[in-house]
């Protein structure tokens, strides 16, 4: 390093460094009250892929984790401080949101991060908080950064994991001596739904016909279809998620797949449901973290269901809009139980935490910090059953949360 | 293997390779006739799935979403040749590539702003839903209209280009536009068209692939990538390349699908790959020339 010992002071300082810094140093005069504000609020990283193909549902996530702050900021904040949501655009690309990560501690100084989609923005996000010490909550349903090897006591994961929602979807659609096929996404989401699926089938007793892989973000699945008939399944399992999702229902509807086979997906997408009209989702059974017809079951669901309503023109919250509000909001229930932002304190709080935000009881894990939550099985409906334009699913199960949904912490690598 | 897994396997990638066709079809001869790498190619794909959905929903029936939208867009292309693609002719290539790469953008957050970012249900004809037994298994009617429709247009362009009298002038003036000037031709008329009849065949393309895949702002990216890879196979500029190469490529994707479905995307750029190094003209291209 060879610049890096010269003295700064012996820099000379050029003009435009002059005038930067004197304007700045007259604003700060200017506004001494506003300086202060700032630094006062407590600051919340929020990567998302607010461009891309999930799109759709990185903004329902923004709506929600707006809504968490806004509630808590409307009662007055966190111990007389001002919460801020900073959202920054991961583009569902790992190095993009280390960047951005990376910019939101040292720059922006925010106090903790939530957010993410993708498995493997998770994971780049998770090295640079656990690289500097800041607490992170995933709401990405991928859940690697729970096993030993990448986790560490800022990491928590908020969002359901592959192995509690493929349990619980194979619980319902699978019985003894039923042939099960795949269709899986050929990357890590696909990959952990897969394992779970393959998992569940072996207690169950289901026989595995074929796995077959496809490229993430395609836009064509007519290849796969033949050869997934001539396998002749009881069950296909499609694990892909965002428009692949959509598309890969679409076009195994288009080749008459429903009539020969149950078509069963790890994680139902609202927003794909509504991307792709009810006919073709019409009888699709898959997991769910939270859906809004929930409410006249919960009482946690029908409040959480009214604030957003008030706060989105009537409008419904979708299942990755509730990861948004409960991510953040457990984040904030914690900073208000440890009185301020202080990293070890939050951490402390979150692992005490018992928090009931939009669907029943929750807590984080001790050894892995997996919120234990409850797990929701929906099949879509048909049109004719459809009461309203949101009607878009049945409550099939509704698995109450509990330790034994999860692998156990000796599984994962944590010592107990 | 299963014979008739195949057959089906072949049946599958030619009804892919036919929506390949059709959209590297209308790239391709922008670029043949006029020199103008059309980067818009894809957005304007996706303007007309939104076009051919919107009409659809407002006459009530998919074949005047099908048969206007096609129009209208083409129309909306002539607009954008008249009013800037003109002005950069007999300048670098990279001029309107440029253009049209950045047209694209503003097409997508136009489409993105109006219609939203999620996808929309595009529903397929009612005509068309369901399977037809084949006898050797089933097949999704519609992607078999498709292959038939993509079928009806390719023999009508070549009658239009080879049979009739503005064929003769459209092959002349990709040729040489300088004698056409001389022998009175109005040549920028041509242009005018040729440019129009390429968004249209996009916009066909859009329109087709619509009841296949959900609708959203982004479908036209991936499908620029496509047709520019069958271009590149067939040869730049050329009709014959952009069906062959087309339907090669929809059918090795269908075929590789089989054995290792993870590699169906790749094996597109591995051919294009194998095609530069043995012929880096194309199949059907020309050598020498760039544009």
């Amino acid at each position: 390093m060879p610049k890096s010992g010269s003295n700064p002071f012996r820099q000379k300082i050029s003009r435009r460094a002059a005038l930067a810094g004197l304007s700045a140093s007259a604003a700060m005069l200017a506004m001494p009250r506003l300086g202060r504000a700032a630094d006062e609020t407590i600051r919340i990283g929020f990567p998302t892929p607010l461009t891309g193909p999930f799109a759709a549902e990185a903004r329902d996530q923004v709506k929600c984790a707006e809504l968490a702050v806004k509630l808590v900021n409307d009662k007055g904040g966190i111990a007389g401080r001002k919460v801020e949501l900073l959202v920054r655009d991961d583009k569902l690309n790992a190095g993009e949101a280390a960047t951005r990560t990376l910019e939101l501690i040292e720059k922006d100084k925010v106090h903790a991060v939530v957010g993410a989609l993708s498995s493997a923005v998770q994971l780049a996000v998770n090295e640079v908080t656990r690289a500097r010490g800041v607490i992170y909550i995933s709401i990405s349903q991928s859940d690697t950064i729970n096993e030993a090897r990448d986790f560490s006591k800022y990491t928590f994961h908020e969002a359901l994991n592959p192995h509690m929602t493929t349990a619980a979807v194979a619980r319902q659609t699978l019985k003894k001596g039923m042939k099960v096929a795949h269709l899986v996404a050929d990357y890590a989401y696909g990959h952990e739904m897969l394992r779970g699926f393959k998992r569940a089938q072996a207690a169950i007793g289901a026989d595995n016909v074929g796995e077959i892989l496809h490229p993430f973000g395609a836009a064509d699945y007519s290849t796969f279809m033949p050869r997934l008939m001539s396998m002749r399944p009881d069950v296909l399992c499609i694990s892909n998620f965002g428009r692949d999702q959509a598309n890969a229902i679409k076009q195994a509807v288009d080749f008459g797949v429903k009539q020969q086979m149950k078509i069963v997906v790890p994680v139902i997408l609202h927003n794909q449901r509504l991307a792709v009209g009810p006919d073709v989702f019409e009888g699709v059974v898959g997991g769910a973290n939270y859906y809004w017809g929930l409410e006249t079951q919960s009482k946690s669901a029908a409040d959480f269901n009214a604030a957003f309503r008030a706060a989105n023109g009537g409008a419904i919250p979708t299942d990755y809009g509730a990861y948004g509000y409960s991510g953040v909001a457990s984040l904030l229930l914690a900073m208000q139980a440890a009185g301020g932002p202080d990293t070890d304190k939050v951490v402390d709080a979150l692992e005490k935490l018992q928090y009931d935000l939009t669907k029943g009881p929750q807590h984080y894990r001790k050894c892995d910090h997996q919120s234990v939550q409850s797990v929701l099985v929906l099949e879509s409906k048909k049109k004719s059953a459809m009461a309203n334009d949101n009607d878009l699913f049945a409550v099939v199960a509704n698995d109450v949360g509990s330790d034994d949904m999860l692998r156990s912490c000796t599984e994962l690598g944590h010592a107990t | 293997m299963d014979l008739s897994l195949i057959i089906m396997q072949l049946l599958s990638g030619i009804a892919l390779g036919a929506v390949l066709v059709i959209t590297a079809l209308g790239l391709t001869i922008v670029f043949g006739m006029l020199g103008v790498v059309n980067f818009a190619h894809g957005a304007l794909f996706m303007i007309g799935a939104y076009a051919g959905l919107y009409l659809a929903s407002l006459t009530g029936s998919f074949w005047w979403g099908l048969l206007l939208a096609p129009i209208l867009i083409g129309a909306f292309g002539m607009l954008i040749e008249f009013l800037l693609i003109r002005r950069l002719y007999g300048r670098s290539i990279d001029d309107p590539l440029l253009l049209t790469f950045g047209l694209s953008y503003v097409l997508v957050e136009g489409v993105r702003i109006v219609f939203g970012s999620d996808g929309i249900p595009f529903p397929t004809p009612p005509q068309l839903i369901g399977v037809l037994d084949l006898g050797i298994g089933f097949f999704p009617r519609y992607r078999l209209f498709v292959i038939l429709l993509v079928a009806v247009v390719l023999l009508v362009l070549w009658l239009m280009l080879e049979k009739t009298r503005v064929g003769l002038i459209v092959r002349a003036g990709a040729r040489d536009p300088t004698i056409m000037q001389v022998l009175g031709v109005d040549i920028g008329r041509v242009w005018l068209a040729i440019f129009g009849l390429g968004v249209a065949l996009a916009a066909l393309g859009g329109v087709l692939a619509g009841p296949m895949r959900s609708v959203n702002p982004e479908m036209g990216s991936l499908v620029l990538a496509e047709a520019f890879v069958v271009t590149v196979i067939g040869g730049l500029g050329s009709i014959v390349g952009a069906v062959v190469a087309g339907l090669m490529v929809g059918v090795s994707i269908s075929l590789v699908a089989l054995f290792a479905p993870e590699m169906a995307t790749i094996v597109m750029f591995a051919l294009m790959a194998v095609v530069l190094l043995i012929r880096p003209q194309g199949l059907f291209g020309v050598k020498g020339r760039t544009a």
